[in-house]
C-alpha cells in the first residue's frame, strides 16, 4: 500500500481521537455521576455491606449483703447468634444447627418466630453453651457464615436456693414485657429480672445494653470490630446493697426443716431493713439462667408446695395468737386494759358471750391472769374478754387505721396487703350477713377475717420493738439522698409498749416458748398457731419476736410461721431463737455454737446454768406469775434446775 | 534524562505505559492488604514487578528489531498463533479466578495465553495483509480478507470461551481498517450483523433498525455491488434471527453476565454480585477516596478479581473519583500519544501496527472501566499495564515496543 495521504490520516486522526475524547468524556461522567453525585448513597451502602449491628448485653449489677459479700454477679459465657438474613436463610441455619445445639423442634419453631417479630438485631439462639458446644461451633464456622459466638455476662446465683424467693431470677425478655411501657426499649434477646429483686430493681440492674459495630467479610465472618461509627457504650448495672445478713439467710435455710413449707422474716430495728428473708420451699435461682428447661419449669409449676411462691411476703395466714399484742395495744389505746388488772372472768377453758361459747386452746383453763400471764400462756379466755371491751366497730376502726390492711411497702414485687375488715360493712360485702357483735371474739385472738403475711407481722413486731411506729421494710440500703419508704406509725403511748415488751418476755421466760430461751440473749415473743383452712390439717405454727443483748434495746425481730407446724412453741420459736443466736453472735464477734436454746442443752445434756439463775433471780425479788407452773410441759423441767 | 529519551525511543508513550505499570504494582499491592489475607492476592504485587522487569527487557529488544523484520515475521507470527490457539483449545490448562476455562499453556514451569500472543500476532498480521494492498479498502469485498484473518483467531478464542480478548480482535479488526482508510459505512456495514445481534432481542427494535439498514445500503451514496448488499442484508437477517439460539449456546456464566448487565439486582448474591460490589466500592470511595489499602470494599473481600479484572474497582474506592479520573486521563493519554503516533508516521504498515494496538488498547481499557462501573457488561478483560496478569503485562509492554518501533520508522 501506497503511503496513505496526510490528509486522510490527518481526518482519520481526528476521527480516532473524536471517538477517544467521546468515551473519555463517558467514563468521567459514569465516575463522576457515581462517585460524586450520588457518593453518599453508596457510601452507605457499602457501609451497612460491611458493618453489622451487634448488640453489646451490659452485665448486670453485682449484689452485696450487708457485710459487702456477694450475693450474685456475674460470670462470662459463651453464646452463639445469628445476623439478621432473611428469614429462610435464618430457619435453615437453625435446622443445621440443631444437632449441633441440642436444640428441640419447639424452640427452634421459637426462635423463628422471635426472630419474625424483629428482623433487626441478631437472633440469640442459645447462651451459656457448654465447653463441647463451644469447640464444636468454633470448628464449624465456615459452614454458618451468619452465626458468631461472642461471651456475655451470666448471671451468677452464688448461694442457690437460699435467696431464691429473695433475688427472684432473670430471663429472656418476654414479647408481652416487650410491649409494656415498662420495658420500653428493650430489645429482643434482652435478659431481665422476671421476679424477686431481679425484678424489683431490673432497671436499675440492667445498665444500658451497648452497640457494637462489627466488620464482616463478603461471607459474613466477623473480622473485627468497626471503631467509626459511634457505637453505644455499654452502661453496667448499678450495684446494689442489701441489708440482708447473707450468713443469716444461709443459716436459716440450713435450719429450716427440709420438707416443711413456712417462711421467716428477720428485720433490723435499726432501720428497718430486711436481715432475711426466706420462703420454703425454695428453689435455685440458677435454673432459670439462660432459660429454663421446660421439664424444671412444669416441676416447680405442679410442685403442690408451691416452691416459686414466695410465702413471706404473699402467703396469708391468720396471724393467730401473736395478733393478741395488736388486740392488747389497742385496748390499751382506747384506755379499757390496764396491763395489771386481772380479767374478771377466770379461764376454765371457754368463754361464753351473747349466745356463743368460745374455747381456750388449754381445756384445763389458766385461771386468772393479767396482760403478762395471759400473753405467756396465750390465754384466749383473756383476750375474749378484752375484744368484747374494745367492741367490734372499734376492733375493726383501729385494727385498720393500724394498717393491717395495707402492704408494708417492702421492695420486692406482688406483696400481698393483709387482710382485715376495713369496716363494719365487710361482713355484708363478703358474706352478706351482718356482723353480730361476738365476731369480735375470733378478731381479738387472731382468727377470723384477719390474715397478716409474715412480713406484715414482722413489721409490727418491728413497731413494738421500736416503740410508737416502724419503717417499711427494705432490702436494699438506701443510698444517699434517697427518701425511706413510708413509716408505720401505730401511735402507741410508750409506757404501753413497754408493757407489752415485758409480756412478750414473760412468754419466754416462763410461757409457751420458754425452752427456746437463748444463753446470751434476751428474746422475746409470742408463739401462734393457726387454724389451718382445713380443719382436718395440722395448724400453722407461728412465732414472732425479737432478740437483743440483755438489758439493750431488740436489735433483730423475727417472725417464723411453718406451715402445718403444729405449734408454734416447739417448731417455730426454735428457729426464730437459732437464727437470732446466729445473727448476734455473729454481730458481735462472738463463737457460733450449734447448741444454742435450751432444748438443745437438755438435749445434748449440755448444763444451762443461766437458764436456772435467770429463773431463780426472776422468782426472787417479784414472786408476781402464779401461773408459772401452768406452763404444762413447755416450762423448764424440774431437772435442769439443779446443775 | 537523555539516557531514558535515548532508551524509550519515545519518552511520552514509555513514560506513561512506565507510570501506569508502576502505578499498577501499587494498586495491586493495596489489593493485596486484606482484612483475611490470601497469600496469592498478597504476594502478586512482587511476582507483577519482576513480569514488570522482564517487560521491560522485552521491550528494549523489541525497540532494537528493524521495523522489516517485524514485518516479515508477521506472517509466520500470525500462523503460530492460530497454532498454539488451537492447542490451547486441546492442552489449555486453568488459573486463578479462571480456575474452569482453559486459556493458559504449561511448557515446564512456564505458563502463559496463548490468546496474549495471539493479539500481537493479529495486529501484526492483519496490518501486513493491508500493507500489500494498492489502495485503501473501498468497499465490503476489500474487507473480507482482513476480516477472515482475523475472524480464526477470533473463533479460536471465542471457542476457549473468552469473550474478552474476542471483543480485543474485534476492536484490532476495525481500527485497522479504520486507519487503512476503509469508508466509515462500511465499518458500519461490517459491524451492523453484530449490532442485529443485539437488537433481536427486541423484535420490534430490530424490525425498525432493519428497515432503516436496508435503506442505508440502497440510498446510501457509496454504491455497493449487489452481492455485496445482499451479503450485509443477509447477514443481519441471519444474525437477527439465529440470536437466540446463538443465546442459548452461550455457556452458563456468560448468559449470567449479560443478564446481569441488564439488571444487576436480579440475583445480589450470585451473577450480580461482581457488579454490585465494584459499583458499591467505587461508588462509596467518593471524591477524595478511603486512601491507599484503606478500601473497606477490599479489605473485606466484597470485591472479586480485585487484583485483575476489577483493579479499577480499587482504585474508585481507595483513590476516589480525582484518582479515578487521573487514570483515566493517563489512558486517554497514552491512547492520544498512539494517535499522534500513526499520524506522522509515513509507513503504512507502521501506521496499522500503531492503529492495531490502539485498537487493542482502547477496547481493554474502556470496557474494563466501564464494566466496573457499570455501563458496558462484565466481560473478562484486564486493564493494560494495571492488572495483575504477567503475560498480559508483558504483552502491553511488547506492544508498546512495536509502537515505539514502528513510530521511529521513517
Amino acid at each position: 500500500m501506497k503511503p496513505q495521504h496526510p490528509n486522510l490520516r490527518r481526518v482519520r486522526a481526528r476521527g480516532a481521537l473524536v471517538i477517544l475524547g467521546v468515551l473519555t468524556l463517558v467514563l468521567l461522567a459514569s465516575f463522576f455521576r457515581s462517585q460524586v453525585v450520588r457518593g453518599t448513597a453508596w457510601a452507605l451502602q457499602s457501609e451497612s455491606n460491611r458493618l453489622r449491628v451487634m448488640p453489646v448485653p451490659a452485665p448486670r449489677g453485682t449484689i452485696f449483703d450487708r457485710y459487702g459479700e456477694i450475693i450474685s454477679d456475674n460470670v462470662p459465657s459463651y453464646s452463639l447468634s445469628l445476623f439478621p438474613a432473611p428469614v429462610d436463610s435464618i430457619a435453615e441455619s437453625l435446622h443445621r444447627l440443631q444437632p449441633h445445639l441440642a436444640l428441640s423442634d419447639e424452640r427452634v419453631e421459637e426462635l423463628i418466630g422471635s426472630f419474625l417479630s424483629n428482623r433487626r438485631f441478631p437472633l440469640l439462639v442459645k447462651s451459656n453453651l457448654n465447653e463441647s458446644e463451644v469447640a464444636a461451633m468454633a470448628e464449624l464456622r465456615p459452614e454458618f457464615p451468619g452465626a458468631f459466638l461472642e461471651t456475655r455476662p451470666r448471671r451468677r446465683y452464688i448461694h442457690g436456693p437460699a435467696l431464691g424467693h429473695v433475688l427472684g431470677y432473670v430471663g429472656e425478655v418476654s414479647q408481652q414485657e416487650l410491649e409494656s411501657p415498662r420495658f420500653e426499649g428493650y430489645e429482643r434477646g434482652m435478659i431481665l429480672g422476671k421476679d424477686g429483686l431481679e425484678r424489683q430493681y431490673e432497671e436499675l440492674l440492667q445498665g444500658a445494653q451497648g452497640i457494637r459495630y462489627v466488620e464482616v467479610d463478603a461471607l459474613g465472618r466477623v473480622v473485627g470490630s468497626f471503631e467509626g461509627h459511634s457505637a453505644a457504650p455499654t452502661i453496667p448495672g448499678e450495684d446494689i446493697h442489701l441489708h440482708l445478713d447473707l450468713g443469716l439467710q444461709n443459716y436459716i435455710h440450713e435450719i429450716f426443716p427440709d420438707s416443711m413449707r413456712g417462711a421467716v422474716v428477720a428485720l433490723d430495728p435499726d432501720d428497718g431493713g430486711i436481715l432475711a428473708l426466706y420462703s420454703a420451699p425454695s428453689y435455685d435461682p440458677t435454673d432459670f439462667v439462660g432459660g429454663i428447661s421446660r421439664q424444671r419449669w412444669e416441676e416447680l409449676n405442679t410442685d403442690p408446695d408451691e416452691p416459686l411462691f414466695n410465702r413471706a411476703v404473699m402467703g396469708l395466714y391468720p396471724p393467730a395468737s401473736t395478733w393478741k399484742l395488736a388486740t392488747a395495744a389497742i385496748a390499751m389505746d382506747l384506755g379499757v386494759l390496764d396491763p395489771g388488772e386481772v380479767m374478771p372472768v377466770p379461764c376454765t377453758g371457754s368463754f361464753q358471750f351473747q349466745n356463743v361459747r368460745r374455747r381456750c386452746w388449754n381445756p384445763n383453763g389458766h385461771g386468772y391472769q393479767d396482760l403478762a400471764g395471759a400473753v405467756a400462756q396465750s390465754c384466749n379466755v383473756y383476750f375474749y374478754q378484752v375484744g368484747v371491751r374494745i367492741g367490734l366497730e372499734r376492733l375493726v376502726h383501729e385494727g385498720t387505721r393500724f394498717g393491717f390492711g395495707e402492704p408494708c411497702g417492702v421492695d420486692l414485687p406482688r406483696e400481698q396487703s393483709g387482710r382485715f375488715p376495713e369496716s363494719m360493712d365487710f361482713w355484708q360485702r363478703t358474706w352478706g350477713y351482718r356482723a353480730a357483735e361476738n365476731e369480735v371474739l375470733s378478731l381479738a385472738i387472731g382468727q377470723g377475717p384477719n390474715d397478716q403475711t409474715p412480713l406484715k407481722m414482722a413489721q409490727f413486731y418491728l413497731a413494738l420493738a421500736l416503740g410508737e411506729g416502724a419503717p417499711a421494710p427494705r432490702l436494699r440500703r438506701p443510698v444517699p439522698g434517697e427518701e425511706p419508704g413510708p413509716a408505720w406509725s401505730l401511735d402507741l403511748g410508750p409506757e404501753h409498749v413497754a408493757e407489752l415488751q415485758r409480756s412478750l418476755r414473760e412468754v419466754t421466760a416462763s410461757g409457751t416458748a420458754n425452752l427456746s430461751t437463748l444463753e446470751h440473749w434476751d428474746l422475746i415473743g409470742k408463739t401462734g398457731t393457726a387454724q389451718h383452712r382445713d380443719l382436718t390439717r395440722d395448724p400453722h405454727a407461728w412465732f414472732a419476736g425479737m432478740a437483743g443483748p440483755f438489758g439493750g434495746a431488740p436489735e433483730i425481730v423475727i417472725v417464723v410461721i411453718v406451715e402445718e407446724g403444729d405449734s408454734g412453741s416447739s417448731v417455730a420459736a426454735p428457729i426464730a431463737a437459732k437464727a437470732a443466736d446466729f445473727h448476734l453472735r455473729r454481730k458481735y464477734g462472738m463463737e457460733l455454737d450449734s447448741i444454742q436454746t435450751l432444748r438443745e442443752h437438755l438435749e445434748a445434756g449440755v448444763p444451762a446454768p443461766w437458764a436456772w439463775e435467770r429463773q431463780s433471780a426472776r422468782n426472787a425479788p417479784a414472786p408476781e406469775a402464779p401461773d408459772d407452773d401452768e406452763g404444762g410441759t413447755e416450762s423448764v423441767p424440774e431437772g435442769v434446775r439443779e446443775p | 534524562m537523555s539516557w531514558f529519551r535515548r532508551w524509550a525511543g519515545d519518552p511520552v508513550l514509555v513514560g506513561l505505559a512506565l507510570l501506569l505499570s508502576l502505578f499498577g504494582v501499587a494498586m495491586i499491592y493495596s489489593a493485596g492488604v486484606l482484612n483475611v489475607p490470601s497469600p496469592v492476592v498478597g504476594g502478586a504485587w512482587r511476582r507483577q514487578l519482576v513480569w514488570l522487569a522482564l517487560s521491560l527487557v522485552a521491550f528494549t529488544v523489541v525497540t532494537r528489531i528493524r521495523v522489516r523484520w517485524i514485518e516479515w515475521g508477521a506472517v509466520p507470527a500470525y500462523l503460530v498463533a492460530v497454532v498454539l490457539l488451537a492447542a490451547v483449545l486441546v492442552i489449555g490448562t486453568g488459573a486463578g479466578p479462571a480456575e474452569s476455562v482453559g486459556r493458559w499453556i504449561q511448557v515446564g514451569p512456564l505458563r502463559f495465553q496463548p490468546s496474549e500472543f495471539a493479539k500481537i500476532a493479529a495486529i501484526l498480521g492483519v496490518a501486513w495483509l493491508l500493507s500489500t494492498r494498492e489502495a485503501p479498502p473501498a468497499g465490503i469485498r476489500d474487507v473480507i480478507a482482513p476480516s477472515a484473518l482475523l475472524g480464526v483467531l477470533l473463533g479460536l478464542v471465542v471457542l476457549q470461551p473468552d469473550l474478552g480478548t474476542a471483543l480485543a480482535f474485534v476492536g484490532i479488526l476495525f481500527a485497522v481498517l479504520y486507519w487503512a482508510g476503509t469508508p466509515t459505512l462500511h465499518l458500519f456495514f461490517l459491524a451492523s450483523p453484530g449490532l442485529a445481534l443485539v437488537l433481536s432481542f427486541s423484535t420490534v427494535v430490530w424490525s425498525v433498525y432493519f428497515v432503516a439498514l436496508v435503506l442505508t445500503v440502497y440510498l446510501s451514496r457509496y454504491r455497493l455491488y449487489l452481492v455485496e448488499s445482499t451479503g450485509v442484508i443477509l447477514a443481519n437477517l441471519a444474525a437477527g434471527t439465529i440470536a437466540m439460539p446463538v443465546w442459548s449456546s452461550l455457556a452458563e456464566y456468560q448468559r449470567n453476565r449479560l443478564l446481569v448487565f441488564l439488571d444487576p439486582a436480579m440475583d445480589p448474591r450470585g451473577a450480580g454480585w461482581n457488579l454490585i460490589q465494584s459499583k458499591v466500592a467505587i461508588g462509596s470511595g467518593g471524591l477524595t477516596g478511603k486512601g491507599f489499602t484503606q478500601g473497606t470494599q477490599k479489605r473485606l473481600d466484597f470485591l472479586p478479581e480485585q487484583h485483575t479484572d476489577f483493579i479499577f474497582s480499587v482504585i474508585g474506592e481507595e483513590l476516589g473519583f480525582l484518582g479515578a479520573a487521573l487514570a483515566i486521563l493517563l489512558f486517554a493519554a497514552l491512547l492520544y500519544r498512539l494517535v499522534q503516533l500513526a499520524e506522522k508516521v509515513d509507513d503504512p504498515f507502521a501506521g496499522l501496527v500503531l492503529f492495531g494496538i490502539f485498537g487493542a488498547w482502547i477496547v481493554h481499557i474502556f470496557i474494563n472501566i466501564g464494566m466496573t462501573v457499570g455501563i458496558v457488561p462484565i466481560t473478562g478483560i484486564p486493564l493494560p499495564f494495571v492488572s495483575y496478569g504477567g503475560t498480559f503485562l508483558l504483552t502491553c509492554w511488547v506492544m508498546t515496543g512495536l509502537a515505539v518501533r514502528m513510530s521511529q520508522e521513517e
